[in-house]
């Protein structure tokens, strides 16, 4: 069992926990996921590290409430346990050799991005940080990223706060103006992605991408979480458990891996609903 | 007084219930039953069943005793040779290994040593109230990688002669193949559990949720103190084939879709964790994970499950009697096809069709058989122009796993071989100083037997490494 030692609500969708695991906490770095299960009947799923504290041995996990496993963790109090906590899986972000960066995270998948963003500027490098949200309510970590960005660009899509649009307007205004960066990465919706790295292609800056698909084990062995990249002409499978969670954007087969996302779309919106009347239930 | 020449029948469940159900399918012999087969035992001189049996559990004296009732006794022979006995009498191929050497066997059917097996250990899980002693400690702690069939022998063999052993398992319950893979209906879950529990008994600490290679490396576990290492860590990488389509929605590894239903529970009216009942189910492949696959979509309740093999029934590699259940419970196997595409339900009038992306079907190819291989196996050829499309839903991929490279990748100079095999000399010492491995981590894909000595081979040169001279 694995204690919540911190909780807090960064926006009413998403919150963000301390999980102590000391084990994961000394290994964890920045791009790699940990695998949770709530409670003893649970399902397995994948949440990036968001940080960690060495000293106090916890880890950071920052998560959306989409489904009925974020639902039932989110019900959980400071304090309280987590029935599996396991990692850290997956392949750190690599950071050798990048000077100039820029993070494009959108929504959620700037909990991910953050301490991306923070790693590189632990490093040294210039950091520049595109961040965008489908509106002023559900912003998260605005004061992070500036504590650690050289620049922030903060949008959303309707316009509510800072600039209005999506992510890939300042990137390619930039781009276009002459700049450029050793490294793209990016961070977010499969959509956004594949905008992002759209747009970094006619100016020939690499771009990385952080894979979120669906998982079982997360250790290599059952296959769930392959995409597909094309490389030379060719397609080439690879788990995104163990090869990733970081891809070459231009690779990635985006589509599919759209597709692939979407397979229990309506099994999950059901267990979804009746986990939340579950809840209601109980509470009246 | 004649010998009987045919083995005592299994009761088991009638095919037409247990293909709705997960419960095990066989029910296990009464004790009348068990007796008179003990009795079919010539007790003959040579013992061949012995040499037949990876572990060597001395089958004649184990009958011998299950003659006169004494089953408890029985369970005490085997359990000098087996950590395991009530897995064992269930998912050994018995008929390649002990009852293939059965000198009864020679004009009759041979003796039912595995159904006699699995009687004598779920007559002790059943009956016997003490628990085991806790052996006199050494002090020598010993390190287990995996706690599938070759990590629990290891450790239970260490744990006997007084290790303090710790078994790390990635996953959040221990077993390993034995919970993720084979499913409820031919190991029951409980059995397992109850193996994993008498090894608690001895002394063993089973860490779950540690992931080797990842949460700590092997050689921060040799820092922590433990002076030797058995990687048991299994061939966990499921193999696809390389056709078109195989990243549809529909299409499972075996690995996927058996811990889905096994590990996650998925098979439940009312799962947490999704899997795709129902349809029509394609299962490529002919080993026993093939078998559990297509019989767990049957229960799933799949209206139709193929088998689609490229060779005939005489190469299925599978455990002849898990192909006689299949068959029995309607299983339709499609012999000498192949795959070559899966295709998938695309709607070109609308982009937002939520079929889209899904498998609609597998074009497959007939085979025949041409000249034998390096093996002695005749080759599979495709027959020109014979293409055909089977109209399915749902594709279970079950031609084989490669050993997982997190260990080799993460642990310097443990070589492997080409297969990504871990490299071990006889006594199972990889490359590295008091580093060991067995298993399907060493062979590739095997059988949980194999698995077994293979634990028991490093557990004895561990002990003679570790205690040498003592």
């Amino acid at each position: 069992m694995y204690k919540i030692a911190k909780k807090r609500s960064l926006n009413p969708t998403v919150t963000e926990m301390q999980i102590v695991s000391p084990l994961v906490a000394n290994k964890a770095k920045p791009g790699q996921f940990i695998i949770l299960r709530v409670d003893e009947e649970g399902e397995r799923i994948p949440l990036t590290v968001a940080g960690v504290n060495k000293d106090e041995g916890t880890v950071k996990i920052i998560f959306q409430i989409v489904g009925a496993t974020t639902e039932k963790l989110n019900r959980k109090s400071e304090g309280e346990f987590i029935q599996d906590f396991v990692g850290p899986l997956g392949v750190a972000t690599h950071t050798d050799g990048i000077k100039k960066v820029c993070i494009v995270g959108g929504g959620v998948g700037c909990a991910i991005a953050m301490p991306v963003a923070e790693e590189f500027h632990r490093l040294g490098a210039e950091v520049t940080s595109i961040i965008g949200f489908r509106s002023k309510d559900l912003l998260i970590l605005e004061d992070e990223f500036r504590a650690c960005s050289d620049r922030l660009v903060v949008m959303t899509d309707d316009g509510s706060y800072a600039r209005h649009g999506n992510v890939t307007v300042p990137l390619k205004g930039m781009l276009e103006s002459g700049e450029r960066f050793d490294l793209i990465i990016t961070i977010g919706p499969l959509i956004m992605m594949k905008f992002v790295t759209l747009a970094a292609k006619p100016f020939g800056v690499p771009v990385t991408v952080s894979m979120n698909p669906i998982m079982i084990d997360g250790t290599g062995m059952c296959g769930c979480c392959r995409l597909t990249l094309n490389r030379d002409g060719e397609r080439i499978t690879k788990f995104a458990c163990v090869d990733g969670p970081d891809f070459n954007g231009y690779e990635v087969d985006f589509d599919e891996a759209m597709s692939r996302g979407r397979m229990y779309f309506d099994f999950e919106r059901h267990a979804h609903e009746e986990t939340c009347n579950l809840f209601k239930k109980a509470e009246a | 007084m004649a010998i009987v020449q045919k083995k005592h029948e299994m009761p088991t469940q009638l095919p037409e219930v247990r293909a709705h159900n997960f419960s095990e399918v066989a029910l296990g012999y009464t004790a009348e039953i068990a007796v008179e087969e003990a009795k079919r035992c010539l007790n003959c001189k040579n013992r061949p069943c012995v040499e037949g049996c990876p572990v060597n559990i001395n089958i004649p004296e184990f009958i011998s005793r299950m003659k006169e009732g004494d089953f408890e006794g029985a369970y005490s022979v085997i359990s000098e040779s087996s950590s395991l006995p009530a897995v064992c009498g269930r998912v050994c191929p018995q008929e390649t290994q002990c009852e293939s050497k059965c000198t009864l066997g020679i004009k009759f059917e041979p003796v039912g040593i595995g159904r006699l097996e699995r009687f004598a250990a779920d007559y002790h899980n059943e009956n016997a109230k003490e628990k085991p002693e806790l052996p006199t400690q050494n002090g020598h702690r010993v390190a287990i990688v995996g706690s599938g069939p070759s990590g629990l022998t290891c450790a239970g063999d260490l744990a006997k002669k007084g290790y303090k052993v710790t078994v790390f398992e990635a996953l959040h319950t221990a077993g390993g193949v034995l919970v993720y893979g084979i499913p409820e209906f031919r190991l029951p879950k409980a059995i397992v559990a109850k193996e994993v529990e008498t090894l608690k008994a001895l002394g063993v600490d089973v860490e779950t949720n540690v992931v080797i290679g990842k949460t700590l490396t092997i050689d921060e576990l040799f820092e922590q103190g433990y002076e030797a290492v058995f990687i048991g860590s299994g061939a966990g990488l499921p193999n696809f084939m390389g056709i078109p389509g195989e990243s549809l929605k529909g299409v499972y590894s075996a690995n996927e879709f058996l811990t889905r239903s096994n590990l996650m529970k998925s098979y439940l009216d009312k799962p947490v964790t999704p899997i795709m009942k129902g349809g029509k189910v394609a299962v490529v492949g002919g080993g026993n994970v093939a078998m559990d696959a297509a019989r767990t979509a049957l229960r799933l309740g799949a209206e139709k499950v193929y088998i689609v093999y490229r060779r005939s029934m005489d190469e299925l590699p599978a455990r002849r009697e898990e192909v006689e259940h299949a068959e029995e419970e309607g299983i339709d196997f499609r012999l000498l096809n192949n795959p070559v595409e899966i295709l998938g339900y695309e709607n070109p009038d609308d982009p937002r069709d939520p079929k889209n992306g899904f498998v609609r079907g597998m074009r497959c190819i007939r085979m025949e058989l041409g000249e034998p291989d390096a093996k002695g196996r005749r080759r599979p050829v495709p027959v020109q122009g014979s293409e055909f499309e089977l109209e399915v839903d749902t594709v279970v991929i079950s031609i084989g796993t490669s050993p997982n490279p997190l260990i080799k990748d993460t642990t310097n100079g443990l070589d492997v071989n080409s297969h990504g095999g871990i490299i071990v000399n006889e006594d199972g010492l990889t490359s590295r100083d008091a580093i060991y491995a067995g298993g399907d981590a060493v062979t590739g894909a095997a059988t949980v037997i194999s698995a077994m000595g293979a634990g028991k081979v490093a557990a004895k040169a561990i002990d003679e490494a570790l205690c040498a001279g003592k």
